[in-house]
């Protein structure tokens, strides 16, 4: 397994927002946590990250314990993340933004990833010298993951990368995290109106006031009436 | 007035300039921590007080009491400052160890952090104030101040223009340093976006520590800058140069680095030009009065944009 989480929980002061969750991510995989608003899901994506302490449990990544390392080491050991909200740097130029995924890395040399990132985002090539804040939320969406994209990440995390955004971009943008799962990035993404996110993943887990109810093969799940019921939008969905 | 206004217009100018260089500098400071941290460092005026005893100590210990020329001139003042730039940067870091991170560690509120400012910032008052006194000192003259040239009618002297000249080259030091180094990103990222700067790999402490850093040593410049200058000191001398250091980085937008250098240049002009209008007396009147206007029509400063947003 590339990640495993055990009995994972986390808290706000007094009130427990992961009440012991385990997970579990292998190399390669595609794996889904869906759930609903206050669920857990970008909870569970920063104590990964490395910036929530965890009140106990584990984090094993790549064999490795990492459940008290900083979370700023954590690029290095190959987890990237694009967060909530994008989390783009505003008064940054497009480029700027993209070179802050390769801020872990002392050595310049990044020509490849850009190269690589720029082919999967050619929009961004367009934008190059906009500043991030006026980007629209598609291009948005886009330099968080091309960003995280530069950092080389053996996991890469997404926090709901469809939030806000037209049925049309947030296909394009699913098709192209199928890419980059085809050229070996492991990625487990979080989603919150899932049929899209779980047609794209492998496996999935159902996350409820900090517990996951329920862990299923992603085309399971598509099928499950109760999981419909709740997460795609009533029986309607397909 | 008017008469006043216009026949005191160039040395007003040429004194505005020069007190302004040093409020911007010291606005830095302010700036830098506000940028990274949302924290307003009260005692940052107390690094500045720190600044100008170490230049004095420094003129002390190499046994300095008169005025020096040539090479012997530019030792002394290139010792000046190195000296005042350490003993202030390192105070500044000092600070934020002692007084500011156990609080960030905590996750205390600002407002915790503010109240440990004002402590700091008396602390060190009294500290000075118990250790050398109470008292004005004279920090001994170390070039004859001569007129280079005149503009109009106000007379352009050495040293008021080694202050503007020395502000101005730090403040493009400072800029290079933010806009073109690896720390400098971090610095711009950490003040747009502090969690995404960490799961870009960015150490927030040593950010922190750098901000603080580089804040107390531009402090430390203007220490030195004042002390060749005004030729005096004071455990509270930091006090009203602080407040209106604070006034010049809201001025220009608190946050924004260019806007400290705008900020305090405004600053200085507008209560000189003040100052030979209404009177000396208004000085201060005059100055913080212009404040709230400019922040009743831009709240945000004159050049608006802060730290997060600014393209630096
Ligand atoms: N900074 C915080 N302080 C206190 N409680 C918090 C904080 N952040 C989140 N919580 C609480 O923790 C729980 C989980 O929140 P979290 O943001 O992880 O949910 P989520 O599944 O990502 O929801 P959404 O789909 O709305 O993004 C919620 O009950 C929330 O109120
Ligand atoms: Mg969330």
């Amino acid at each position: 397994m590339l990640l495993e989480v055990e009995d994972l929980r986390v808290h706000y002061g007094k009130i427990e927002a992961i009440r012991g969750i385990s997970i579990a991510v292998d190399e390669g995989e595609i794996v889904t946590l869906i759930g609903a608003n206050g669920a857990g899901k970008t909870t569970t994506l920063k104590t990964l990250s490395g910036l929530r302490r965890v009140t106990s449990g584990s984090v094993r990544f790549a064999g490795e314990d990492i459940t008290g390392v900083a979370g700023h080491k954590r690029v290095t050991l190959g987890i990237c993340q694009a967060p909530e909200g994008r989390g783009i740097f505003p008064g940054m130029t497009v480029m700027e933004n993209l070179d802050m995924g390769t801020y872990a890395r002392k050595s310049p040399d990044h020509a490849a990833d850009l190269d690589r990132v720029l082919t999967l985002f050619p929009r961004l090539a367009e934008r190059r010298k906009q500043s991030g804040g006026t980007l629209s939320g598609g291009e948005q969406q886009m330099l968080a993951i091309g960003r995280a994209m530069m950092a080389r990440p053996r996991l890469l995390l997404l926090d709901e990368p469809s939030m806000g955004l037209a049925p049309l971009i947030v296909q394009q943008i699913f098709q192209i995290l199928k890419e980059i799962n085809d050229q070996g990035t492991t990625i487990l993404l979080v989603e919150q109106n899932a049929t899209q996110a779980l047609q794209l993943s492998d496996r999935a887990y159902v996350l409820e006031t900090g517990s996951v109810i329920k862990s299923a093969p992603a085309a399971e799940l598509l099928d499950d009436p109760s999981v419909r019921e709740a997460y795609l939008g009533g029986a309607a969905a397909h | 007035m008017w008469n006043d206004f216009v026949t005191q217009f160039w040395p007003s100018t040429i004194d505005g300039l020069t007190n302004g260089s040093i409020y911007a500098l010291v606005a830095l400071g302010y700036t830098l921590v506000y940028g990274v941290l949302r924290l307003i460092n009260f005692a940052h005026s107390e690094i500045f007080m720190i600044g100008t005893f170490a230049s004095l100590f420094v003129l002390d210990w190499i046994n300095i009491s008169g005025p020096q020329t040539g090479l012997a001139l530019v030792g002394v003042l290139l010792m000046m400052l190195a000296v005042s730039m350490a003993v202030s940067g390192g105070s500044a870091v000092l600070l934020e160890r002692i007084a500011y991170r156990p609080l960030r560690k905590r996750g205390a509120s600002r407002l915790a952090a503010l109240i440990s400012a004002i402590g700091a910032s008396f602390f060190l008052q009294e500290l000075f104030a118990i250790w050398q006194g109470r008292d004005q000192l004279s920090i001994p003259r170390v070039m004859d101040k001569e007129v280079l040239f005149n503009i109009g009618s106000g007379q352009v002297r050495n040293d008021k223009l080694l202050v503007v000249v020395a502000a101005i080259l730090m403040m493009i030091a400072l800029d290079r340093f933010v806009n073109g180094s690896r720390l400098g990103r971090g610095i711009r990222a950490t003040a747009q976006d502090p969690d995404t700067a960490v799961l870009m790999g960015v150490n927030i402490d040593r950010v922190v520590l750098v901000t603080f850093l580089l804040g107390g040593m531009l402090a430390g410049v203007a220490a030195m800058l004042y002390g060749v200058f005004f030729e005096l000191t004071q455990y509270n001398v930091g006090f009203l140069l602080g407040i209106k250091a604070f006034t010049a980085a809201v001025l220009g937008g608190i946050g924004n680095i260019r806007g400290a250098l705008v900020g305090g240049l405004a600053l200085g002009l507008i209560e000189n030009y003040g100052a030979s209008f209404f009177g000396s007396e208004w000085l201060n009147v005059v100055a913080f009065s212009v404040l709230v206007l400019v922040l009743m029509f831009r709240p945000t400063g004159i050049l608006g944009e802060n730290l997060q947003r600014a393209r630096a």
